[in-house]
């Protein structure tokens, strides 16, 4: 639970102690409760990890080296959305800073609360273009929430407890602290008991009961409510509050990417994800909905596709805690602002019980119509995407110690992911979505599995995406054989890349034909057992396989090239005029684009 | 359509190359932005021209008061306004047209600030529009350089007096001690 104001300052006054800028750092991380640490040394950032030692060796801190800087925000990611707190990576200046920006990126854009501390050039050799020099602070000012440049040993401590608290609080987001190398050499005196005080930092607005019962309001008087639910719900806890409404007011409910398992998705008022690879009838209730109900999202493209075509029909109700996000993309006829733990028990009370049974019966003939498991029936002897993810599920979704975590890549077998397994508890699927970072799935699996070592994580990954990341399954094996299990969906392409190309680009497949090496011979000499799959009747004994075997495990499925993910809106469409399934009996009389595979 | 906004700040470095960024990253069109002190300590103030609609300039304060340092930001569009700009314009002069340029900017309430043989500095502060009509009847002289701020602008009439902590923070000086972070951030609430 994160605590909601930041003010941790007890009665009687601590006693300063004298220490080092670096061993400030510890200090203030260990009062923030971290416990593990996602980086990669270097010459600015040297004297931090050297008063790192007699932390570790007390067991306090323990400091994960990454192959790769960019993969220590993923973990630090992955560790922040498995376990919903403070994610911290640190890295040193230059190049190792750079190199995580990718990362943060990611993290920020998914509203995830990671702390970056990058070590910086001396106070005196600032701005001179010195060695291993660049303007960290100006680089990742876009990315992050805020970000510090630390040229006094003085404000050290402040400044870390400030980053905390921002990263945290409100919606959750990056924070980078650069330390000039100086300023961790330098002695200061160590407290960590400081009020802060931003003025300009909301991070909970207040909420109005005003907005609430206009919302109830509306909600009440519906006819064919709709629930459409981002990761902000997860994010506020407000999972079961969310179901309680549903099912007193019987509104169907509709996740953002990031929302999945928001409620459970066998759940009958469930219809998944919507959007650019949402089911049909998914966004078709979006386009049919008499009252929208968005809470914790952000109206992104991939949600909304057109947006002047956007639920034209409907009023809008946005449940959102950043006040910057009404009204930017879709202006809400009701704005809701205010952390959505207090103002969802507030509306609960205020929503009457209500049955919609005419709206939902429609909703059941759309999804009649145009049902996933098509693909599923479909009597195929090649190895296709969907059917190893639905195995996958199949395999894995009662194990024991809590639900599995999976986490995707992107592209299309993150679409399949999202589509054909089922996410029935809220942070189930961690995933790269707003900054569609490739190479995200391995080292936020690692970071994932690190900080739940007795869950069953997996990582599903395309062959291009795990290409980019894939040096870091030494740290499964520096780690002590974390036990990740690897899927990766090779089919010989870019696949979402390829898909655009055959259906925008006239099948010109420019740049997204990929080599790859034999992924078991690789994951071999990394000494991590592995299996290739290329038919359908491998899949269930090798996950069977990766389950009972200790530790990690990789499994290569060598499926079927040129399969596209359907149904899809083409960008810049609206959201119902999608390119469906190629299901025969749908595609008669249908003149949209012809899907091929 | 042009909109003003105040914005105050915390006086940290690189406060104004974060306002910047975030403006030129979120594609919003600044007319003309002037920074300097306010009557609070630490506090700086911002004053905009931004060219949009309402819909833009609703993003544009949102976005600002989502910058950690950026303590409040005030929409004074549409109200009563006092805005003032200045310019400092070297004109070329001779004998002859020297007496008339003189008369000029007596008539626009400027001043003189420099005189040289063949050249003088003329100061004006004044309405963008003043100062743009008297920068045009000067140009038929030849202006050999000039300098243009962009407007600083405050409400006009009564306002409420609960951002007026400056002055608590300069008694608490004039006391011999320092202001506390209450007195010193008050001003800034949004």
């Amino acid at each position: 639970m994160p605590k909601r104001n930041g003010n941790t300052a007890s009665s009687s006054p601590e006693t300063p102690v004298r220490m080092k800028g670096a061993q400030m750092v510890w200090e203030a991380l260990l009062r923030e409760g971290v416990r593990v640490i996602f980086g990669h040394p270097g010459g600015a950032i040297l004297p931090t990890y050297d008063a790192l030692a007699p932390y570790e060796a007390a067991g306090k801190i323990h400091h994960v080296l990454v192959r790769h800087e960019q993969c220590a925000a993923h973990m630090a990611d992955g560790w922040a959305r498995a376990t919903g707190e403070v994610g911290v990576c640190i890295a040193t200046s230059g190049p190792g800073a750079t190199n995580l920006v990718t990362g943060l990126a990611t993290a920020q854009m998914d509203s995830v609360p990671v702390v970056a501390i990058t070590g910086q050039v001396p106070t005196n050799l600032l701005g001179t273009d010195a060695f291993q020099e660049s303007d960290v602070v100006g680089v990742t000012a876009p990315v992050c929430k805020h970000n510090y440049l630390v040229t006094d040993v003085n404000e050290l401590p402040l400044i870390l407890k400030e980053a905390f608290y921002i990263a945290r609080e409100g919606r959750p987001g990056v924070v980078l602290i650069d330390i000039c190398k100086d300023v961790q050499n330098a002695e200061g005196w160590f407290r960590y008991d400081f009020e802060i005080n931003l003025p300009g930092f909301e991070p909970w607005p207040q909420a109005d009961m005003e907005a609430i019962r206009r919302a109830a309001e509306l909600i009440n008087k519906a006819e064919r409510p709709l629930v459409l639910a981002g990761h902000g719900v997860q994010l506020a806890g407000v999972g079961r509050e969310l179901l309680q409404m549903v099912e007193k007011a019987e509104i169907p409910v509709v996740t953002t990417l990031l929302g999945a398992g928001n409620i459970p998705e066998s759940h009958p008022l469930s219809l998944g994800m919507g959007g650019m690879h949402g089911e049909a009838y998914a966004n078709r209730a979006v386009q049919s909905c008499d009252v929208l109900i968005a809470m914790g999202m952000r109206f992104d493209d991939r949600i909304t596709g057109r947006l002047d075509s956007f639920a034209k029909q409907a009023k809008i109700i946005h449940f959102e805690v950043d006040k910057a996000e009404v009204g930017k993309n879709v202006v809400p006829d009701v704005a809701v602002v205010g952390d959505l733990a207090e103002t969802l028990p507030a509306l609960l009370p205020l929503i009457e019980e209500r049955r919609h049974q005419v709206w939902l019966q429609e909703i059941r003939e759309w999804k009649r119509d145009t049902e996933q498991t098509d693909i599923l029936n479909y009597e195929v002897d090649e190895l296709i995407p969907p059917f190893v993810i639905r195995q996958l599920w199949h395999a894995t979704h009662h194990v024991q110690n809590g639900p599995p975590i999976i986490v995707t890549d992107v592209g299309q077998h993150q679409m399949w992911e999202s589509q054909y397994f089922i996410h029935d508890h809220p942070g189930q699927l961690i995933t790269s979505g707003g900054l569609g970072t490739m190479g995200f799935a391995l080292p936020a699996a690692i970071g994932a599995q690190m900080a739940h070592p007795n869950r069953l994580v997996w990582a599903v990954v395309g062959d291009g995406g795990f290409q980019m990341t894939m040096q870091e399954l030494a740290v499964i094996k520096q780690e002590g054989d974390l036990p990740v299990k690897v899927a990766i969906i090779n089919n010989g392409f870019l696949g979402m890349v390829r898909q655009w190309q055959q259906l925008f680009y006239e099948k010109r497949y420019v740049g997204t034909p990929v080599w790859s090496p034999d992924f078991v011979k690789l994951a071999e000499a990394y000494q991590i057992p592995a299996l290739a799959v290329t038919k359908p009747e491998q899949v269930v004994p090798a996950i069977e396989q990766a389950l009972s075997t200790p530790g990690p495990f990789l499994i290569d499925f060598r499926v079927k090239e040129e399969v596209n993910v359907y149904p899809m809106v083409a960008p810049g469409a609206a959201v119902d005029q999608l390119i469906r399934r190629p299901k025969p009996a749908v595609m008669q009389g249908y003149s949209g684009v012809q899907p091929s595979w | 359509m042009k909109y003003t906004l105040i914005a105050w700040m915390r006086d940290k470095p690189g406060v104004l190359s974060r306002v910047a960024g975030m403006m030129r990253r979120r594609n919003f069109n600044i007319d003309s932005l002037q920074v300097g002190h306010s009557e609070t300590p630490g506090i700086s103030r911002m004053t905009f021209v931004v060219d949009g609609n309402e819909r833009m300039v609703d993003q544009v304060i949102k976005q600002l008061r989502k910058l950690v340092d950026v303590t409040r930001v005030e929409n004074i569009s549409g109200q009563p306004i006092v805005a003032r700009e200045m310019a400092l314009i070297r004109v070329s002069t001779n004998a002859e047209n020297r007496s008339e340029i003189v008369q000029m900017v007596n008539i626009y309430r400027g001043e003189i600030v420099d005189v040289a043989l063949d050249s003088m500095i003329v100061q004006i502060v004044g309405s963008e529009e003043r100062v743009a009509s008297l920068i045009d009847l000067l140009d038929n002289f030849g202006i050999i350089e000039m300098v243009r701020t962009g407007p600083v602008a405050m409400a006009r009439g009564q306002v409420e007096h609960k951002y007026r902590h400056g002055t608590a923070v300069w008694r608490a000086q004039a006391n011999g001690r320092d202001a506390t972070a209450a007195e010193r951030f008050r001003t800034g609430g949004v």
